[in-house]
């Protein structure tokens, strides 16, 4: 693919990864902007967004200035807010576990964003994630994971449609880590040398607890700990404070283990059990999105990550219609959480994302993604 | 490797380029005439000859007295030591405790008197302003008291271009010997500015609206006026603003003003009809649109609309994207969208609000810039619509 005077627009953010991205395109013979979001966070701790603090909104214009690209901070807390913080919020509030970056990957940076970029006539967006994409003249786009598997990023990626997948680049798939900082020096990049958090961007200085304190209070209500059978066993304080398979931290004294099987939120309970209660075959989920752009008419083997942290599971997924599968896994897993997404690959490439169904279903229709057309 | 496409600035309401006869008079005092003014020796008094000089130039550009005329770092700091200085002092004078600002006022002017306000427990009025933006004496005469410490009223204003009748509200002022701040930053730039008459105590200016350097200005304190100064130390600028002389920036700034003043009637002759044909375009072409502040009253080289459903921010990335460096009302560097206090003031709803573009010209703007600008303007506004959903 002829890269000479194509304009793609590279999502930044001030970090090593995304910086290293613009590099690269710059190197390859793009016509490179650079554009970061200004996203929503908890009011009053707005510098601690992690992904868009102002020293990291310079870091980023520094970068782009040394790199003699355009660069525009692109407003979007409202969209944020409204689509990725109040899923949140709202899974919390009816006892799921929602990944909010599956969210603001399709419609934060993939949607809204890519829309911007569209608007300025590039071709492609780009951002620093690790993950591949091949775009093959008449073929569905491809995601694949990305060469460096501990920081593979396809899972976030994995709701991604098509015409979102036909525009994006990802330069820093086919390395690793440690390659991506090498490169950073070698370009004389003066990136920040902070650690990668996993903390979700916009709880700022604070924690899960106290912002689902304040935004969703049903779930930081006392309530009981009881058994299958209704047998109570103790108190915990507050829904959101447990997740599915933990055993630290219930306060329970017990001769066997116990584990956080399942969250009532209409009870406002936490029903605990043995390890074999725990495990759990199967899974069915919803809000599918067939990353080929196909639905599959028979089922299949594949590997599954039910959480962005988890390791390959084996299993075989049955496509119920376009917008569900089931997934009967090999071995029983301990951690199945309803509102996480269950990825589907084969072999290197993303097959699916489906999110984990449960008692409690997220209210929340899936929001159809619109790109803007000229 | 910028985007290919030629550059075109449209945003000297922002900050212009320096004038190459500014920089070449600025050159010595870098390098030979390095003395510090405040210095006994030959190379103190040149540097001292050179910051008088300028100071009488500037004072011939107000028509003032030089001993009226004090250097600061810029007009957000000359805004700053007026308001400041004079609040204080009449405090100190006359226990006067209420300060009188328009409600367009530059952050230097507002965000001054809230600390005033909030930490200091001056009482803050704001003047209303009518539909373009401006403050009519009326209004300040219905508003003046007895403890009034100062009045500030920004002579043009910056994101819509509309001039106050500041020697009207001046004579009002003075009739009740309350002392009266004009910010003249933009004003400056391109209107006589006679103290004699204008009725002002204090007046504001920076050099680099009007092709001089950034990072230096100036405060006409009219001789009598009270006021306290608010940066201590070794005396300089007549015991009103501590600090060394900036000498070579102080002689760039009286060259700039000097040219300016000069050249002021050739640059409305080339700056008023490409204002008034932008103006008269873009409110053809483009539906949804209204121009911001007064249609006559407005600085020469300065246009200012919005568009109804229309995301200012994207509009400016697109402009530059296209090639025309522009502006808008609101703080568009940080991505904060939000309409800004001057478009609340004047009554715009959000939706119109939102989609502010202010495009200034300047001495280096051709007729093919502004032909070109209007040739692109509608697409991009018909995309930023679509792209929002309009």
């Amino acid at each position: 693919m002829s890269t000479k005077g194509k304009k793609v627009v590279i999502a930044m953010s001030g970090g090593v990864d995304s910086s290293v991205a613009a590099a690269m395109l710059v190197e390859q013979g793009y016509e490179v902007v650079g554009m970061m979001l200004r996203l929503w966070s908890d009011p009053g701790s707005e510098v601690y967004n992690r992904c868009c603090t102002p020293a990291s909104m310079s870091m980023a214009r520094r970068i782009a200035a040394q790199l003699e690209i355009p660069f525009y901070a692109v407003d979007a807390k409202n969209v944020f807010k409204d689509q990725v913080v109040d899923y949140f919020i709202e899974g919390y509030s009816q006892g799921v576990t929602p990944n909010p970056c599956l969210m603001c990957n399709r419609h934060i940076r993939w949607e809204f964003l890519l829309n911007k970029a569209l608007s300025l006539d590039a071709e492609y967006m780009a951002t620093g994630h690790y993950a591949r994409v091949i775009h093959e003249e008449g073929q569905p786009v491809q995601l694949l994971k990305g060469i460096d598997e501990s920081k593979d990023q396809s899972y976030v990626l994995s709701v991604l449609n098509q015409s979102q997948l036909s525009r994006a680049l990802f330069p820093l798939g086919e390395f690793t880590k440690t390659e991506i900082r090498e490169m950073a020096e070698s370009y004389k990049l003066p990136v920040a040398k902070t650690k990668d958090s996993q903390d979700l961007c916009f709880l700022g200085g604070s924690n899960y607890a106290s912002f689902l304190e304040k935004y969703a209070p049903n779930t930081s209500t006392p309530g009981q700990i009881i058994q299958k059978d209704g047998n109570q066993l103790g108190e915990h304080n507050g829904l959101a404070f447990y997740t599915i398979g933990q055993r630290k931290g219930l306060g329970l004294s017990s001769p066997v283990p116990l584990y956080v099987i399942e969250k009532d939120i209409q009870n406002n309970q936490i029903i605990v059990g043995p390890m074999e209660e725990l495990g759990r075959s199967e899974l069915s989920a919803g809000a599918v999105n067939w990353v080929t752009g196909d639905v599959p008419d028979s089922p299949f083997a594949g590997e599954i990550k039910i959480r962005y942290q988890a390791s390959n599971s084996t299993g075989v997924v049955t496509p119920i219609d376009s917008d569900k599968f089931n997934i009967a896994f090999d071995q029983p897993l301990r951690d199945i959480t309803p509102g996480q997404a269950a990825v589907v690959y084969q072999g290197e490439e993303v097959i699916a994302n489906g999110i984990i169904e449960g008692e409690n279903e997220l209210a929340r229709d899936i929001i159809p993604v619109e790109l803007v057309s000229k | 490797m910028m985007s290919k496409n030629p550059k075109t600035y449209l945003d000297y309401a922002a900050t212009t380029p320096l004038d190459p006869r500014v920089f070449d008079v600025m050159g010595p005092f870098f390098t030979s005439k390095y003395g510090n003014p405040s210095s006994v020796h030959t190379f103190g008094q040149q540097a001292e000859a050179a910051v008088e000089t300028a100071r009488e130039s500037l004072a011939e550009f107000l028509n003032c007295s030089p001993m009226e005329v004090v250097f600061t770092s810029c007009g957000s700091e000359s805004d700053n030591l007026a308001l400041r200085g004079a609040a204080f002092a009449a405090r100190q004078i006359r226990k006067a405790n209420h300060i009188l600002i328009s409600l367009v006022e530059h952050h230097a002017i507002s965000h001054t008197a809230e600390q005033l306000s909030n930490v200091f427990g001056f009482d803050l009025e704001y003047l209303p302003v009518n539909e373009y933006g401006q403050v009519t004496g009326e209004s300040v005469k219905e508003r003046l008291r007895e403890d009034t410490a100062v009045v500030s009223i920004m002579f043009a204003n910056n994101e819509i271009g509309s001039i106050n009748p500041i020697r009207e509200i001046g004579e009002i002022c003075r009739g009740k010997n309350i002392p009266f701040h004009t910010d003249a930053v933009q004003a400056a730039a391109h209107l006589a500015i006679d103290t004699s008459t204008l009725n002002v105590d204090l007046l504001s200016l920076g050099a680099h609206k009007l092709y001089g350097p950034k990072g230096i200005g100036a405060l006409y304190i009219r001789q009598g006026t009270p006021i306290l100064t608010t940066q201590t130390g070794g005396g300089q600028e007549n015991n009103f603003r501590a600090g060394t002389s900036n000498v070579a920036f102080i002689v760039g700034q009286a060259e700039a003003f000097r040219l300016s003043k000069e050249e002021q009637l050739n640059n409305h002759a080339h700056l008023i009809p490409l204002r008034d044909r932008l103006i008269k375009e873009v409110l053809q072409i483009i539906p949804d649109v209204k121009l911001t502040g007064h249609p006559t009253d407005r600085l020469p080289n300065h246009a200012s609309f919005v568009f109804k459903n229309v995301g200012g921010n994207e509009l400016l990335m697109m402009l530059d994207n296209a090639g025309f460096a522009c502006s808008s009302g609101s703080a568009c560097k940080t991505g904060n969208p939000e309409p800004s206090e001057v478009l609340n003031a004047i009554g715009l709803s959000r939706d119109w609000g939102l989609g502010s573009l202010r495009v200034t010209l300047g001495k280096y703007t051709k007729d093919e810039d502004i032909s070109r600008f209007i040739e692109i303007l509608p697409q991009l506004i018909s995309d930023n619509r679509k792209m929002r959903g309009f």
